[in-house]
């Protein structure tokens, strides 16, 4: 698994963690209330779940197992990926935090960050789609 | 493909084909005029779609295809995640029984019934990342 997927499958993993957590909280407070402020969390939990773990894991996926180039440089033009990784995380963060704190300032520069990531990762991953390609060992 | 990867992708088509079906109720509701509290039944739709199938079914290949932790371990701990398949999945059946009951019989059973599902469900994820970290690595 390259270092990028190693990143995003990690990252992942954490923004399930944390939106499990959340949901957690929001279903507990559901079936026995503790606290009606629980609810500001609700979109937190979405978005932390449907950005940072679903998106995410099938871009850290696709990166590690579609196929690569036969010349180098064998990943192509991995910034973009690089950058998609920095947009999306950086994004979902801002964009739940935003609407946690009720600022859709924030939420809207989030969300833009987030589309960014999705079309730096949509752009650099297209060329990918391909069949595999062979070389001929050189000598044959 | 182990038994525990086929565990989780077999239970998670029920859960997506229940979810279809509780789509098509919830689209029913109003052009049958069927009760109305039917439509509160959509968190439980999505869950069973989202939680029961698209992250069931990626924890399933998860464990069937990721790198190999090691020769010894190379699927992490097989009892951890027996437990989460246990965890995620008892966790998600207390929810489709906890939501509908909160909605058409509200008392203790069903806030109790969400309660012990938003641990179980918790606790499921996350001995999920426990038993995967270590299999997420460079080579
Ligand atoms: C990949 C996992 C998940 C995703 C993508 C997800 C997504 C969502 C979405 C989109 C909503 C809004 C529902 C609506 O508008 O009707 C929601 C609400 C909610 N989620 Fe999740 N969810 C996930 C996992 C969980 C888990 C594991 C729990 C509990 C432990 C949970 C608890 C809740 C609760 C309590 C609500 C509020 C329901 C209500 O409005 O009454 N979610 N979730
Ligand atoms: C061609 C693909 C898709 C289209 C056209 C589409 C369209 C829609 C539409 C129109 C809604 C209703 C929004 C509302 O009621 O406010 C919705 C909601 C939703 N969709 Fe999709 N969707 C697509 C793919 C997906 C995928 C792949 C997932 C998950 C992996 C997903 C998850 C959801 C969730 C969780 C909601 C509820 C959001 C909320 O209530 O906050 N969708 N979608």
């Amino acid at each position: 698994m390259p270092r990028l997927s190693v990143w995003m499958v990690r990252a992942a993993l954490l923004h399930l963690g944390t939106g499990f957590t959340v949901g957690g909280l929001l279903l507990f407070n559901k079936g026995e209330p503790f606290d009606t402020g629980v609810w500001a969390l609700l979109q937190v939990h979405v978005d932390l779940l449907i950005f940072g773990w679903i998106m995410q894991l099938a871009m850290g996926v696709a990166y590690w197992i579609l196929p690569r180039f036969a010349q180098p440089p064998k990943y192509g033009r991995t910034w973009l990926a690089a950058l998609a990784f920095g947009l999306i995380n950086a994004g979902t963060l801002i964009s739940a935090g935003g609407q946690w704190a009720g600022s859709s300032g924030w939420t809207l520069v989030g969300r833009a960050a987030i589309l960014l990531a999705g079309l730096c990762f949509a752009v650099y991953i297209f060329p990918r789609v391909k069949p595999m390609e062979f070389v001929t060992p050189p000598g044959r | 493909m182990p038994p525990l990867a086929r565990y989780h992708i077999k239970t998670g088509l029920v859960y997506f084909a229940a979810a279809l079906l509780l789509g098509v109720l919830l689209a029913a509701q109003p052009v049958f005029a069927l009760p109305p509290q039917i439509a509160a039944l959509r968190p439980v739709f999505l869950h069973l779609l989202i939680v029961g199938w698209v992250t069931q079914l990626i924890m399933g290949v998860v464990y069937w295809m990721f790198p190999k932790e090691s020769k010894e371990r190379p699927r992490g701990s097989p009892r951890l995640g027996w437990a989460v398949f246990l965890l995620l999945n008892g966790g998600l059946a207390l929810r489709v029984i906890g939501e509908p009951l909160l909605i058409f019989q509200p008392g203790p059973a069903a806030g109790a019934a969400l309660a012990v599902s938003a641990v179980l469900q918790t606790a499921a994820g996350w001995g999920f990342i426990a038993n995967t970290w270590a299999r997420i690595k460079e080579r």
